[in-house]
C-alpha cells in the first residue's frame, strides 16, 4: 500500500515538475485519440445503415419492373427457381409532386416541386420491402407516405399537405427502405425512364422524362386512381432469393428471355448506390484520418523523446537513493498511464460528440437514421491505442533504468546534442541570429526533421483541401453530386480542416517548446557571451520558421501532388476533373503556414530567450 | 602592476541583491564598495553562500542589482538597457564559470571563436584569434578536440581562452578550479599569473588560498558585505615560488 502511494506520489510530481510538457503530451495524445474516435464512429455509421435498413424492411434480394403490358413476366419471374418470398407486383405511377395545401383548386403555399414515383402499396404488412415507417403510420386511403431523405429534401413532414398529379393528399408518415437508394440517388422504376444528377443547364429533357424522382407511397387504389389509364401504370416486385448473394447471377438467369421489357436491379448494386457519399467522404475522412495520425506521432514523439531523455536521469537519481528498477519503471508506467487515460477518455468524449455533425445530414442521404455511436470495439481500440503510447513511451527509459549502472545514469548529460560539423562551419558566416538558428537545428537535426515533415503533411493536406473545394464550388453545374451532396462533403471537408490545423498547430507549439527547453543551457550560453535577447529569440524562432518554409514548399509538390494523385487513384477519379490550385494560391498558402509557424513559435521563443541567464547557469550541472 | 590605476576598471557603490521578501528575504548581496584598477587581479573568498557568485554576477551585467550602482570603465552598467547589456559583455566582459559551460557538440577552437562570432568578428578573423589563444594556453593540439575529448584543466584553459577572445577590460572567474583536481589546478594558476602578467584585469572568486594568495588584494565575504581586505606583500612571485612547494 505504501508503495503505491509512493509510486503515485512521485509520478504526479514529476507531471507537475514538468507542467507544461505534460499539458502538451495530454493534448497530443488527445488529438490521436480524438481523430481515431472519429474515424471508427463514421466507419460504423456508413457502412451500417443500409445493412440495418435491409434487415428491418425486410429488403428485397432482387427489384423488377415492368411496364403495363409486361405483368405476365412478373408472374413468371415470382415462380422461377431460386425464389423464396415476393411481394407485389405492385402498381406504379410517375408524378408531379407539390410540396403545398391545395386551396379551392390552387397550390396555398409555394412549395417545392419535384418529379415522383408513385407506388401503390397495401395497407397490410408485406412479406418482402415492408418499408420502415420513422415518423407517422403506413399508406391509408388519401395517405401518403413520403421517403424519409425525399422528405427531407422537401422539408415536409407528417401532417403536412403535398399535391401529386393535382390532388392533394395528405403525409401520413415517413419511411425508408432498401429496394432503392435514397433520394436523390434513386433507381429508375417507372416506364417514362428518369435521368438522376444535375442537368447541365445547355441540355434540354426529353419531355416525359423524370428528373432526380422522389419515391412516395399511396394505397393501390389511389395509384390506380391517379393512372390516366391502365397503360400509364409500370408494376414493381420485390424477390427475395434462397441464396442472397447469388442475386446477380438469377438476374443473368432471368433477365434475357423477357425481351427487354423487363429491368432488374440486385441488392448489391441498390447498396453501392446508397453509400456511394458514404464511401466518397469516408475516403476523405480515412486519408485525413491518416494525416492526422502522421501529425500525432510527430509530435509524440518529440514530447516522449524529450521526456525519456530528462527521465534518464531522475531513474539514476532514484535508483541512487535506492529504488529498485522495478519501482523505478512503475514511476515512469504511472504517469503515461495516467495522461493516456485522460486522454482517451476525452478523446472518446469528444469524437463522440461531434461525429454527429457528420452523419446526421448523411443518414438522410444513407436512408436510414444511423446513428453514429461509441461502440465498444471503438473504446476498446481507442483506448488501447493511448495505452499502447503509455507503454512505449515507458519502455525505453525502464529497461534503460534495468540495466544501466545508476552512476552513468546519473551521469548521462539528458541526451547528448548532435555535431552537424559542416553546418558549424557554414553557420559561422551568417548573421549572428542565424548563426544561432542553425545550430539550434543541427543540435537535433531529427526533430528539425519532423518538423519540415509535420509542416509538409499539413501543407499537403491543405492542397487537397483546396483541390477538393474548387471540385465542390464546380458541382452542380458539372453533375456528379447534387447540392445536399456537396454540402455534406463540404462539411466533412472542413471538420477535416479544422483537425488537422489545430494539430498542427499544436506540434509547432510542442515542437519549439522542446526546442526552448532543450537550448536552455546554449542560450544562457549564449546571452553570457553577449548575445542579445532578442538575438536569441530571433535564433530560437528562426530554428522553427525556415524548416516550416522548407516544409510548405514541400507540402506543395512533391507532397499536395502526390497526395491527391494518391486519393485518385483510391477513388478511382478521374483528376481531369480537377482544378489544381493557382500559383497564388500556393504562394498565400505557403507563406501562411510559415507566418503561422512564426506565430506560433515567437511566443515560447520570446520567454525562451529571455529566461534569466544566471539562474540557468547555475541550474545546470545540479 | 599592483598599484591600481586613476580611474578603476571596475567600481560597485552600495550594491545589493535581494532574493524573494518578506520572511524568505535573502540578502545576497548586502551594500558592497569596491574598486577594482587597470591590470589589478582581485580575489573573493568567504564561506559558501555568502554570496560571491551573485555579487560576480552583478558585477559583469549577467544580473541586476536591487539597488547600488556597478560602473565599468566609468560607464553605469546597473540601468542600462538589455541590450547595451548584452554589447558590454560581449567587448568588455570575460566569464570563467565553474563548470566550464563549453557548448558540448563545439570543438575546442569553435568555442572559443563563438564570442567573436556573435561580437560580428569575420569568420576568419574570429578563427585565427581562437587558434593565436588557444596556442598561447598551450592547447594547439587540442583545438579540433570535442569538450568530452579534453581533460578538466584543458576544458577550463578553453573556456580561459573564449573568455579572452574580445580582449575583455575585465575577466570574471567563479571558482575557476573548483572542478579540478591539484595538477590541473597549478595548470590553471600558471595561467592567470600569466595573464596577470600581461596586464589583464582579474576578478576571481575562489575557495583555494593559493590562488588568493597569488592576487593583488583579497576581499573576504561574509553575508553579502565585504567584511575584510588583504594586501598581500611580497608580490607575486614570492607567493608563486611558496606554490611550488605545495608540489610536493
Ligand atoms: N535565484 C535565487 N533565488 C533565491 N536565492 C538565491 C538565488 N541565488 C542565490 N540565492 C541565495 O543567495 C545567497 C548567495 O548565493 P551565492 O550563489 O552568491 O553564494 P556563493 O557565495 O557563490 O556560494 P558558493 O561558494 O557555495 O558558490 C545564498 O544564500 C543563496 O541561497
Ligand atoms: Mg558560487
Amino acid at each position: 500500500m505504501g508503495r503505491i502511494l509512493l509510486v503515485v506520489r512521485l509520478a504526479l510530481r514529476d507531471l507537475r515538475r514538468r507542467r507544461t510538457e505534460a499539458v502538451l503530451l495530454l493534448i497530443a495524445i488527445l488529438t490521436a485519440t480524438t481523430t481515431l474516435t472519429l474515424a471508427l464512429v463514421l466507419r460504423d455509421a456508413a457502412g451500417d445503415p443500409y445493412e440495418s435498413t435491409r434487415a428491418v424492411t425486410k429488403g428485397p434480394d432482387v427489384v423488377a419492373n415492368v411496364q403495363s403490358t409486361g405483368l405476365d413476366h412478373l408472374d413468371q419471374l415470382a415462380t422461377a427457381s431460386g425464389v423464396t418470398q415476393h411481394s407485389g407486383p405492385y402498381p406504379v405511377i410517375a408524378g408531379k409532386l407539390i410540396a403545398g395545401k391545395l386551396f379551392a383548386g390552387k397550390i396555398e403555399a409555394s412549395g417545392r416541386t419535384s418529379d415522383a414515383q408513385v407506388e401503390g402499396r397495401d395497407a397490410t404488412v408485406a412479406s418482402v420491402d415492408q418499408p420502415e415507417v420513422t415518423k407517422g403510420g403506413w399508406v391509408s386511403d388519401g395517405g401518403v407516405v413520403v421517403e424519409a431523405a425525399f422528405a427531407d429534401s422537401l422539408d415536409v413532414g407528417v401532417g403536412d399537405s403535398v399535391v401529386l398529379n393535382g390532388r392533394s393528399f395528405e403525409v401520413v408518415g415517413v419511411a425508408v427502405t432498401a429496394a432503392m437508394p435514397p433520394y436523390p440517388g434513386g433507381s429508375c422504376i417507372v416506364s417514362a425512364g428518369c435521368v438522376n444528377g444535375a442537368i447541365p443547364d445547355d441540355r434540354d429533357l426529353p419531355p416525359g422524362l423524370l428528373h432526380n424522382p422522389g419515391l412516395v407511397w399511396l394505397t393501390q387504389a389511389d395509384v390506380r386512381s391517379l393512372a390516366s389509364d391502365g397503360g400509364s401504370l409500370s408494376y414493381v416486385m420485390n424477390l427475395k432469393l434462397a441464396d442472397p448473394d447469388e442475386a446477380q447471377a438469377f438476374v443473368d438467369r432471368n433477365g434475357g428471355e423477357h425481351g427487354g421489357v423487363m429491368s432488374m436491379r440486385t441488392w448489391q448494386s441498390i447498396l453501392a448506390d446508397a453509400t456511394e457519399l458514404a464511401q466518397d467522404s469516408q475516403i476523405l475522412l480515412l486519408i485525413g484520418a491518416w494525416l492526422l495520425g502522421l501529425l500525432a506521432v510527430a509530435s509524440l514523439s518529440v514530447l516522449v523523446g524529450g521526456r525519456m531523455a530528462d527521465q534518464t536521469r531522475r531513474v539514476g537519481l532514484l535508483k541512487a537513493v535506492g529504488a529498485t528498477p522495478g519501482l523505478v519503471a512503475a514511476v515512469l508506467l504511472a504517469q503515461y498511464l495516467l495522461v493516456a487515460l485522460v486522454a482517451a477518455g476525452a478523446g472518446l468524449t469528444i469524437g463522440a460528440l461531434t461525429a454527429p455533425l457528420l452523419t446526421e445530414s448523411s443518414a438522410g442521404l444513407v436512408g436510414s437514421a444511423g446513428t453514429a455511436s461509441l461502440t465498444w470495439s471503438t473504446i476498446g481500440l481507442v483506448t488501447a491505442v493511448a495505452l499502447g503510447v503509455a507503454v512505449v513511451a515507458t519502455a525505453v527509459p525502464a529497461v534503460r533504468a534495468a540495466r544501466s549502472s545508476t552512476v552513468s545514469a546519473l551521469a548521462d548529460a539528458a541526451r547528448p546534442p548532435r555535431r552537424t560539423g559542416w553546418l558549424i562551419a557554414v553557420s559561422a558566416r551568417l548573421p549572428v541570429p542565424l548563426l544561432l538558428a542553425s545550430r539550434v537545428a543541427a543540435r537535433r537535426p531529427r526533430r528539425v526533421a519532423l518538423g519540415v515533415v509535420s509542416i509538409a503533411v499539413t501543407v499537403s493536406g491543405l492542397y487537397v483541401l483546396l483541390v477538393l473545394n474548387a471540385f465542390l464550388g464546380d458541382q452542380p453545374s458539372t453533375g456528379a453530386y447534387t447540392e445536399a451532396q456537396v454540402a455534406v462533403l463540404r462539411q466533412v471537408l472542413l471538420v477535416w480542416t479544422v483537425i488537422l490545423l489545430s494539430l498542427a498547430a499544436v506540434n509547432a507549439i510542442v515542437i519549439t517548446w522542446a526546442t526552448v527547453l532543450d537550448n536552455r543551457h546554449a542560450s544562457a550560453l549564449a546571452r553570457a557571451l553577449g548575445a542579445t535577447p532578442r538575438e536569441v529569440s530571433g535564433a530560437l524562432a528562426a530554428a522553427q520558421v525556415l524548416p516550416a518554409l522548407l516544409g510548405a514548399v514541400l507540402g506543395v509538390f512533391p507532397g499536395g501532388w502526390a497526395l491527391f494523385a494518391a486519393i485518385v487513384t483510391i477513388t478511382g477519379g478521374d483528376s481531369d476533373k480537377a482544378t489544381l490550385p493557382a500559383l497564388w494560391q500556393l504562394t498565400v498558402m505557403v507563406l501562411a503556414a510559415v507566418l503561422v509557424v512564426a506565430a506560433l513559435t515567437s511566443v515560447p521563443a520570446y520567454l525562451g530567450g529571455r529566461r534569466p541567464v544566471t539562474e540557468t547557469l547555475s541550474a545546470s550541472r545540479s | 602592476m599592483s598599484d591600481a590605476a586613476d580611474t578603476p576598471v571596475l567600481s560597485a557603490r552600495g550594491l545589493r541583491k535581494e532574493y524573494g521578501k518578506g520572511e524568505g528575504l535573502v540578502r545576497a548581496v548586502d551594500g558592497v564598495d569596491l574598486d577594482i584598477g587597470a591590470g589589478e587581479t582581485v580575489a573573493i573568498t568567504g564561506p559558501s553562500g555568502c554570496g560571491k557568485s551573485t555579487l560576480l554576477h552583478l558585477l559583469g551585467g549577467l544580473d541586476r542589482p536591487s539597488g547600488g550602482e556597478v560602473s565599468l570603465n566609468g560607464r553605469r552598467i546597473d540601468d542600462i538597457s538589455e541590450k547595451a547589456l548584452s554589447r558590454m559583455r560581449r567587448t568588455d566582459v570575460g566569464y570563467v564559470f565553474q563548470s566550464f559551460h563549453l557548448m558540448e557538440e563545439l570543438t575546442a577552437v569553435e568555442n572559443v571563436e563563438l564570442s567573436a562570432l556573435l561580437a560580428g568578428r569575420s569568420p576568419r578573423a574570429a578563427r585565427r584569434r581562437a587558434e593565436e589563444l588557444l596556442d598561447r594556453l598551450g592547447l594547439a593540439g587540442r583545438s579540433r578536440f570535442l569538450p568530452s575529448a579534453l581533460s578538466g584543466g584543458q576544458r577550463q584553459r578553453v573556456a580561459v581562452a573564449r573568455a579572452l577572445s574580445n580582449e575583455p577590460l575585465v575577466v570574471l572567474a567563479d571558482e575557476p578550479t573548483g572542478n579540478l583536481d591539484s595538477a590541473a589546478t597549478l595548470d590553471v594558476l600558471q595561467l592567470f599569473k600569466d595573464l596577470h602578467e600581461s596586464g589583464q584585469t582579474l576578478v576571481i572568486v575562489t575557495h583555494d588560498a593559493r590562488i588568493a594568495a597569488t592576487t593583488d588584494r583579497t576581499f573576504t565575504m561574509r553575508d553579502g558585505a565585504l567584511v575584510d581586505e588583504t594586501w598581500p606583500s611580497g608580490g607575486t612571485t614570492g607567493r608563486l615560488g611558496a606554490l611550488a612547494g605545495l608540489e610536493d
